[in-house]
This record gives structure tokens, sequence and C-alpha cells, in this order.
């Protein structure tokens, strides 16, 4: 048991390293642009943590990419590489995008609606790729690329369409307040955040459960089986093309109700695209710094939720924002290249601990 | 008549504009495949040789000058991405994902802080750009000088593809990078030095990525801009796989994308179908090729697996 | 057997002087010494994992040693990469083929080593060499072949003109007769008689004893990564050379008590099956097993074997012909289907087939069984009932270390992740247990356990069907042995007193008289 846990810190250990050098990266492109990161990265911790509200802020940027990190950290330990969570968050928004503006009917059946449907749709979007993958044996990562710019035109397409569009914006119509995740006025008022939801709350429970899933359950052993061998899974009677699309589509409906949440809860609308949003992507960073852990997840996505509000606030300092990418790009590289650091600090520790 | 054949002029000609950046970068996927390193990171390259060659225009004034550097910048972004999938052992297809965020991460970045915080570059004098070929010498709105109407990089560039099948199936390299992707224990143990192959195929990848995506900003448009490349990347790592790894399908692949682009900018701007339903056509071709004729392209066989050296 | 010998006494070649080789804690040559001279066939004789191939690795160039020195000619030289080792005349065939499946016989013996003129790589100068070379040593090989359409015999003696090409003065030929026939294992010793009157030396290592009997001037033994000593071999007999080998008295024969075979339990009629390539692989085959009977089926590796037992687990759809379990119907069904009719199997290949690596050890143990009771109930995981379930058979099969039912099964030893197979498999307790190269990679102790287990499911009554590339194993287990060749049955011989030769014949296509 010890030796378990020692691995598990490790874990977090690399993941903190990796952290710190993006860190250090980026303050190093702030000193080449000129800007003290000290003043950066003060402004960036201030938006974060100085008023209650920012807190609620993180959050809400948080619930989505909480989703999407799922999505993506269910694929690795299923031994498929949902690449393609951005098309199913495309997907996903835009099915409650278009239910919530469309259907009219009460809220305690509309939310649901549209999380059914986003989930759905998401889920369909990744399945389409398992059936390529099982069927046609066409590698998931590039199918994912390909669904993913159709989800984008496709998402372009239907935001313009008669109906949905809003004249004179770029954008659909707002969805209809009975579809919305908001928290009760009252609370809001208190918040001080006007788009606060139960989007967080919500991306707990599931995380719980798709926790539950992978270490509990009869599905999660033979989903993993699948994903670390599935010759010898297939050749011990497990269906392996089934669980391929089983773990396709619970990721991918993991990346379409994130797509509703943000739609649901922070956006309340759809606009066009100029480019790709991101969400999935930030789903394979929250994934790997949350070391493909549920519950690491969820501290994944907040802590990415902060960098992104907090990002959004540096401006006010002259400082450009994509200085989070540039930490978070590091981030995913450090931690795919761990194992630099990971020999010469076990061996460290190794011989200090006496073993 | 005249009507088809200048709608044809301008066909080919959009199709020669839209093909370069693909077929450059593809091209340089090819390399880094063959060698067995799978680059997804072509899009985040192409951003940032988009962004050089803008700048390096902006303030040099030599259009020749800016591509190359553009294309340094994607070679540096390709020793990073070396350095963690050869060396370090890095899963590729993760590094390349961090490649994605970088580029254009940086790319803006950096044109924040030396644009006054604008996230657009300035916009460029025809003389800082690429220059033209056939720049008057057929007169103005007929047919050839309609097809010809392109930025002489262009005709390059399909030079460059032929330079590269004869890399690839005439040279010593060319034997070594393709056995290198498919049994790297064999060509090291013949005395090929593995990561030295791989290196130079993924160093080259983004050297080319950078071009191709510098040849967006330095004759496409004139400027850089954070969406400038919007997926370019990612059809030129579709149209290498749909061209079977090979540089001479590649080349076909690319012109066939290049083509679709080049439907949807006529057809765009006559507002009859939507330009984002055009849009789709590339991705949608290649998924129905590859359901279509799979089993017939041979992957690498050694491609997305790091390679640990012999102690 | 009418060996000649071109030893040159004079002539020392390589000599390896205390050689040590660590990785990590593990060391994997402890002092290790070798002497080759010119014309000399000297063979490493070792148990799997004894550390011959990591010396071998070390003398081309691939490993470094942490110690010692390498002589060539008298001269100390210190490799940096397996060029120089090419460079100074040392050529290995590594044991798995290292070709470039996609690529022409011609351009895999060039590679990197080109003839170029000007930029282009000169394909006709090199295509003539190629052919020189084979004439020279008479080993017939088409150049211009895909290597993915060759056979293995060809594609081992590109591996050699390979290394001929490079100027290799001494090869060494890793396990060179592991997946060839006896026919082709005497072409290959034709060869290598060749390549010893042309002055060339050879390092042969291998862990058959005949080989060496049949070849070799010298051999060198090596225990647990220590050298033991170096012997002539006209000196020694067969049994000596497995003591010092194995450091103890060995006995090959397997003990089995007469059994009468009972009713037919796999029943397997005019079977024809095409391969992954599409070609007809298995032509009609018909084979029986009865309770109570190991059946060996002797065959060449890629004459249908493989194919045949997919077939019985599930894996491949046959394209007609019968297949029944005591009468049941299990022709075409997926493997659950196949493995609930009463087939249970130890697959050919371990770590694809038979073990989850990353999965722990009790995990592994109930792969056909996690969704039933104890192991789950209601679709959720009992760990206390798998743990209990591992303990138990970790104890009753002696898997080690003890106390690793949850440690990931990649760690064990292929010994002991073999045992992990075999326990469960064993405690299906099925009617049909087909074992495919149950023994492969796997050191002297651990064959006999594994051979024990055979035997005693074949007393309790169960039927058994051996496959195997090894015909020495199918010869000591067998009651009965069937020859497959070209994806029929070409013989069928009893195990008691069967004949190597006639054996060796069948499998080449030669037909029973």
């Amino acid at each position: 048991m010890k030796k378990k846990k020692s691995i598990l810190d490790s874990n977090v250990l690399y993941t903190v390293i990796a952290i710190i050098i993006g860190f250090a990266i980026g303050a190093l492109f702030l000193l080449i642009a000129g800007i003290s990161p000290a003043v950066a990265y003060g402004k960036l911790i201030n938006s974060i943590f100085s008023k209650p509200k920012y807190i609620v802020w993180t959050l809400v940027y948080a619930s989505p990419l909480i989703f999407t990190g799922l999505s993506v950290a269910f694929s690795f330990r299923t031994g498929v590489f949902n690449i393609g969570a951005e098309g199913q968050f495309v997907v996903g928004s835009l099915a409650a995008c278009v239910i919530g503006i469309l259907v009219d009917v009460p809220a305690w059946i509309h939310v649901p609606l549209c999380l059914i449907a986003a989930a759905a749709a998401g889920a369909v979007w990744s399945f389409l790729v398992g059936l390529l993958k099982v069927k046609r044996g066409i590698h998931e990562v590039l199918s994912f690329i390909m669904f993913n710019w159709i989800a984008f035109y496709l998402s372009n397409y239907v935001v313009n369409l008669d109906g949905i569009h809003k004249d004179g914006s770029e954008a659909t119509k707002d969805v209809l307040s009975s579809a919305r995740i908001l928290l009760p006025q009252s609370v809001i008022d208190k918040l001080g955040c006007n788009v606060s939801n139960w989007g967080f709350v919500i991306a707990v429970v599931v995380a719980i459960i798709i926790w539950i899933i992978i270490e509990k359950t009869t599905l999660g052993y033979k989903l993993k089986a699948v994903g670390f061998n599935s010759s010898a899974a297939t050749y011990a009677g497990i269906n392996s093309g089934k669980s391929v699309l089983t773990a396709l589509a619970i990721s991918g409906a993991l990346s379409g109700l994130g797509g509703a949440i943000q739609t649901l809860g922070m956006g309340g609308r759809l606009s066009q695209f100029a480019g790709q949003e991101g969400f999935g992507f930030q789903g394979i960073t929250v994934a790997l710094i949350g070391a493909s852990n549920p519950i690491g997840c969820i501290f994944a996505g907040i802590f990415y939720g902060a960098m992104k509000y907090g990002g959004s606030k540096l401006s006010i300092v002259k400082a450009p924002s994509e200085v989070v990418d540039i930490i978070m790009g590091c981030v995913i590289l450090f931690i795919a290249i761990s194992n630099i650091f990971k020999a010469p600090l076990q061996k460290l520790f190794g011989k200090k601990e006496g073993k | 008549m005249d009507v088809i054949i200048k709608n044809l002029g301008l066909l080919i000609n959009a199709t020669l504009i839209a093909t370069p950046p693909l077929l450059l970068a593809a091209l340089g996927s090819c390399f880094s495949e063959r060698s067995g390193v799978v680059n997804i990171g072509i899009e985040g390259m192409m951003t940032i040789g988009a962004f050089t060659g803008a700048v390096v225009g902006l303030k040099v004034g030599n259009g020749w000058i800016a591509f190359l550097c553009a294309g340094l910048a994607g070679a540096l972004f390709g020793a990073i991405l070396a350095v963690a999938c050869i060396s370090f052992h890095a899963d590729q297809t993760i590094a390349g994902t961090a490649i994605n965020f970088l580029g254009p991460g940086l790319a803006v970045f950096l044109c924040k802080a030396m644009f006054n915080n604008s996230s657009d570059t300035p916009a460029m004098d025809t003389s800082c750009k690429l220059p033209k070929l056939f720049d008057g010498v057929f007169p103005a709105g007929s047919f050839w000088s309609n097809v010809l109407n392109v930025y002489s990089v262009a005709y390059l560039v399909f030079i460059l593809a032929i330079v590269c099948w004869f890399v690839f199936y005439k040279t010593k390299f060319g034997a070594h990078l393709r056995a290198v992707g498919e049994h790297p224990e064999a060509c090291e143990s013949l005395g090929i030095n593995v990561y030295k192959v791989r290196y130079t195929c993924v160093i080259l990848s983004g050297f080319l990525a950078g071009l191709g995506g510098a040849f967006v900003t330095l004759a496409t448009i004139n400027q850089f801009r954070p969406n400038v490349i919007v997926g370019q990347g990612f059809i030129a790592i579709a149209a290498v796989i749909f061209g079977k790894f090979s540089p001479g399908g590649a080349t076909m692949a690319c012109l066939l994308f290049g083509f679709c682009s080049g439907v949807k900018t006529l057809v765009g701007s006559s507002n009859t179908i939507s330009p984002n339903l055009i849009s789709m056509i590339p991705y949608i071709v290649t998924i129905l090729a590859l359901v279509l004729f799979v089993g017939k392209a041979h992957t690498p066989a050694a491609n997305g697996k790091p390679f640990v050296k012999s102690k | 057997m009418g060996r000649v010998s071109y030893l040159d006494n004079s002539q020392v070649v390589i000599q390896m002087k205390d050689i040590v080789k660590k990785f990590g804690d593990f060391t994997a040559n402890d002092h290790i010494n070798l002497t080759v001279h010119k014309g000399e066939v000297h063979a490493i004789l070792g148990e799997n994992g004894a550390g011959k191939s990591t010396m071998m690795n070390v003398l081309c160039g691939l490993y470094k040693p942490t110690s010692g020195q390498i002589f060539i000619k008298g001269k100390e030289v210190q490799f940096s990469s397996p060029k120089d080792a090419i460079d100074i005349g040392i050529g290995m065939v590594h044991q798995h083929f290292m070709l470039i499946q996609p690529f022409t016989v011609t351009e895999n013996i060039i590679l990197g080593m080109e003839p170029t003129k000007g930029l282009v790589v000169d394909k006709a100068t090199a295509r003539k060499k190629v052919l020189e070379l084979s004439e020279r040593y008479n080993m017939k090989v088409d150049p211009d072949a895909k290597i993915e359409d060759i056979s293995v015999g060809m594609q081992q003696r590109v591996e050699i003109l390979k290394v001929l090409y490079r100027g290799a003065e001494t090869l060494i030929l890793d396990e060179p007769t592991a997946s060839l026939t006896p026919q082709e294992i005497e072409g290959l010793m034709e060869i290598i008689r060749n390549l010893t009157a042309d002055g060339k030396s050879i390092i042969l290592i291998t862990h058959k004893l005949k080989e060496i009997t049949a070849s070799s001037d010298n051999c060198t033994i090596i225990r647990q990564g220590k050298y033991i000593r170096t012997v002539k071999v006209d000196e020694v007999s067969e049994n000596d050379l497995a003591a010092m080998m194995v450091g103890r008295d060995v006995n090959f024969k397997v003990e089995k008590k007469e059994m009468k075979p009972g009713e037919i339990v796999l029943d397997v009629k005019d079977i024809h099956a095409r391969d992954y390539r599409n070609v007809e692989i298995l032509k009609g085959l018909s084979i029986n097993v009865r309770k109570g009977e190991i059946v060996g089926l002797a065959g060449v590796d890629g004459n249908g074997q493989t194919e045949l037992v997919e077939i019985l687990t599930g894996l491949r759809k046959a394209d007609s012909g019968s297949v029944t379990l005591l009468g049941k119907d299990v022709y075409n069904k997926s493997p659950k289907e196949t493995f609930e009719s009463g087939i249970s199997s130890i697959p050919a290949d371990r770590q694809k087939h038979g073990l989850i690596l990353d999965f722990s050890v009790e995990d592994n143990m109930i792969l056909q069984h996690f969704d039933e009771e104890p192991f789950a109930s209601k679709k959720f995981l009992n760990r206390k009932a798998i743990r209990e379930h591992a303990s138990k058979l970790m104890d009753k099969f002696d898997i080690r270390p003890r106390g690793t039912e949850g440690h990931p099964a990649g760690t064990l030893s292929g010994g002991n992740q073999q045992k992990v197979i075999i326990s469960r498999e064993v405690t299906n307790d099925k009617e049909l247990l087909i074992a495919v190269n149950p023994t492969r990679g796997l050191d002297v102790g651990a064959i006999e356990f594994v051979h024990k287990y055979l035997v005693e499911q074949r007393n309790k009554n169960r039927a058994i069907l051996l496959v195997s590339f090894e015909l020495d194993e199918i010869m000591s287990l067998s009651d009965r042995i069937e020859v497959i060749f070209d994806g029929q049955i070409t013989g069928s011989v009893p195990g008691k007193d069967a004949d190597e030769k006639e054996l060796g014949f069948m499998m080449a296509g030669g037909k029973k008289a």
C-alpha cells in the first residue's frame, strides 16, 4: 500500500514540476515582451482569489473543462485517445442550444431534455469515429480531427439558419430561460456573478460516477481490459469492438454534456466560430494534469478554469492573455516528457527512503 | 462560354492559391511520418510560420527572407517536438498537441507584445510580399492572366514535391528514412543513426510547415491574424494519410483539397450554397476515402512508437 | 554426422575478457570469457535468460559493456555503435529478423551501405553484388522480391548475406534454427560449412544440444550470466552439455502412465480457411482429440497451426468445414461461445493474448469470469473474493514472488507469467485444453513444471491439443502425433517411439509410405 501511495504522490509531484516550469517559461516570455512577470502573475492571482465572486467565476469557467477533461481521461483509461472532444463539445452545445431555443416546455423537462440531447449528440459524434475504427480499422486520431472540423462548420452552418440566427448578430438567439441552468436569482445576487450556475455541481457528481464506473464496476474492468490489451481481452471472450464503441460513446457523451453546460450556463447562446474554441483540446490538458483520474480532473479543471478566467483579466495590465496558452502548452509538454526528471528524482528519494 | 472560361480560370487560380500551404505542410509531414514520428503539431508550426513571415516581411521588407525565416521558426518548433518525442520518448500525439497550444499562443502573444496589444499585424505593402512571376505578362482579366496570377512560390512548391519524391525513392537518405520508420532496431543494428534520421525529418517537417504558414501571410493575404491558419495543418495530415504517406499521393490529395477550397472561394462569393457546408467537403472526402480505400495504405510499421536506443 | 572442421587454432580472431554488463542492479553478464579462432564454429550454450544474447549484443556493438575487454585479432577495441563492429568484421544475424518488410531483398542487404552514383542509389550495381555473393556461398535468394513475400528460410539467407555484404569475418547466429524445418536446418549447416571453409568464423547461439554436436568445434557454456567453461565438443556428450547448462542433472524424459484414450472430445472435419493475406492456408484439415490423450500437432511455423488454433478459439472464421466438441457444434463461434462450450487455451503469445500486463495478477486470473459470482455481483466487482481466489492459485501453482496479487502481471518473470495463465486455464476445468508453444522462452525448471501439469490434466481424463514448434516437446509429451503441412494433416503416428527423421520428412511435405 505504501508503495502504491508513493507512486501516486510522485505523479502529482511531476505534474507540479511541469506546472512550475510552465510558469517559469511564461515568465520568460513576459520578460521578453517587456512585462513584469510579477505584475502579470500578481494580476492573475489577484483576479482569481481577491473576491469570492472571482472564485465563483473560476468555477463557472472550470465546469465545461471538467467535462472535457473527464471525457479525455475516460478515453485514456480505456485505451483510445479522444482528441475529438472538441467536436463532441461543439455538437453537444449545438444540440443544447437548438433545443433550448426551439422547444418551449417547462424547465423541469427542458433542462434534462437539453442535457440528454447534448450527451446523445456527443456520444453519436464519437460513436461514429468508433465505428470507423472497429469496422474499418481507421485510426481514431485521424477521424476525430476530421469530425472536429465537420462539427465546427456544421455549427457555423446551423448558427446562421433562419429561425435560429439572431438578426444583426454573429450568434444565435438566446436560449429560453426555461433551459438555462442558472442558480436562483437571489443566490446569484449574493454571489455577484451573473452567470452562476449548477454546472460545477453537475460536473462533480458526474466525475464521481465516472470514477465509480472505472474503478468499481465490471463495465470498467471490461473497458480497461480492452484498453490495455485488446488482443488478450478478445482472447478471453470480451467483445473488444463493442467495448471500444461503449468507451467512445461514454467519452463523447461527457464532452457533449460539457458543451451543454457551457451553453445553458455561461453562454446562453452560441456564436459563430472564427477558430476552434479549444474546450476539447484544453480537456486533454485537464486530463493530463489530473493524471487521467476523474477526481483529479475536478482539481485540474478548476486550475485551468482559474487560468482562463485570470488570463482574461491580464489585458488590464497590458499583458497578452495568450501567456496562458504558452504556460499550458509547456505544462502538457513537460508532463509528456516527465520521465526525464522521474529517473533522477526517484534515485534521489529512493536512496533517502533506504530502498 | 466566356463566363465559363473566366470562371474556370479563376477556379484554377483559387486552387493554385489554396494548395501550396497544404502541400508544403503535407510534404513535411511525409518526412516525419515515414521516419516514424507522428507530427500532429503541424497546425501550430504553420501558425508560428505565418506569424514569423508577416513580422519579418514587415520589418525587413523582403518576402524571400521573411519566407525563409518562417521556415526556420517552424523548424525550431520541429526541434522541440523532436527532442520531446525522439530523445525523451514522449507520447507523440500529446507532444504534438502541446505544439498546437504553444505555436498559436506564442504567435498571438508576440504579436500583441510587438504591435501595441493588437492580435493582428499591420497590413504589408506588396513589395514586402513574395513576388508574382507573371505579373502583367498577360492582359488583365484574360484567361491566362486569371490562371497564372499567383505568387511564384506556388510553382516552386510543385517542383519541391518532385524533389521530395526523388529524395524519398532515389537517394540513400530516402531509403534510410523509410527504413527507420519501418524497423528502427534493424537500422540501428546496421549502423544507421536512427535518432539523427528522425531528428532531420521532424525538423524538416517543421521547416516546411513554417513555409506553408508563411505562404498564407506573405502571398494569399498580407498580414497575420489569429485565425489565419484554420485547420490547414490538419488537412495536410489528412492529405498525407489519404496519399498513403508518399509525396506523390500527398500532392494529389492536396490538389484535391485545394480544389475544394477553390470552389468554396468562388461559390462563397455567389451566395448560393453555404460556404460552411463547402468547407466540410475536404474532411468528409477524407473520411469517405479512408472508408473506401482502407487496407490498401501501408502505414509505416514503427509510426508513433518511440524508439529506445540500446545502451 | 560427418562434421568437417576448418578450425585454425593458430589464429585467434575474437577474444572477450571478463565482460560484465549490468542493467541497473541486474547483472546480465558476470565476467564472461570467449575465444574464437579462424574457421571455427563456436557454440554458446545457455538457458533462456542466461545472458547469451546480452553477450552477443556487447560483441556486435549494440550494448556497451560495464567492464571488460574485447580484442579483435589481438588488438583491443571499443565499440561505440554497431557500425564500429560491422567495420571491424563482426556481423550478427538476430533471432528476430531485422528486415524491412516492404523493402526488396537487395534493398535490405545494402541498407546503410548503399553504393551510389552521384546522389542516386546505384541499384544495378547493388543487385549484381548481391547475386555474386549468393552464388559464392550457394545461398539462393531472389534479389527483387519483397521480404513480406518470401519464406522464412530465404529471409534467413538474406540476413546472412546482409552481414557478408558488409565484409563480416565473424558471423554471430542467434538461435538460427528456431523456425526452420529439419531440411532447412540441414541447408543452414551446409551454409555454415561453406562459410568456415572460406575462412569465416561462426558463433552459434543456441539451446539445442543436437545442433551443437552436429556443427560446432567448441562450446562455451554460460549460466545465470556467469561463465561456466569452454569445452571441445568432440570430448563431451549431450548429457554432459545439458548438465553444465542447467547446473544439475536433468531428465528430459517426461514420466507418463499408460492410458487408454476415451471418447472423441474435439472433432474437426475438413476445415478450409484463409490467413490474414486472404490466401488459403487450411486446405481441408481434419483432426480429433480424445479424452485422456495428448495430441501433438507437429509442423513448421506457417503451415496453418496458428489459424487452426484461432478458429478453435473463435478468433478467426473458417470458410467451410465442421468443428464439434462432444457433439456440440462450435464451428465459427465467438471466443466467448467456444470458451463456454468447453475449450480453454494457453495461447502462443502470452504477452499478447494470454495476459493484460498492465492489469494486476489477480485481475488477470478472472479474465473470463470477471462478471460472474463471486467476483462480481450486480455489475460491481468484489475485490475481496478476487484477492482470495488469486492467493489460492498462487499457492497452488507456486507463483512467485508471493504477495504480488495486486501488482501488474508485467512485473513477474516470464515463467511466472506463464504459470498465471496455466493456473487460470487449468482451473477453468474445460473438456479441451489447447496449449500452443507452452514452454517458449522458459527456463528448464519452468518447462518441467508446465509439462508436469499438461500430463496431470491428461491423467485427469482431459483432452489436450498440444501445438508446438519444438519437435522434442511434441515427442516427449504426445500420446499421438499429427503432422501438419501446407494446411493439411499429412501423417499420424503414435507418440511412443516416434521417429524424428520420419516426422521431419512429413513436416517437409513428404507422405508417409
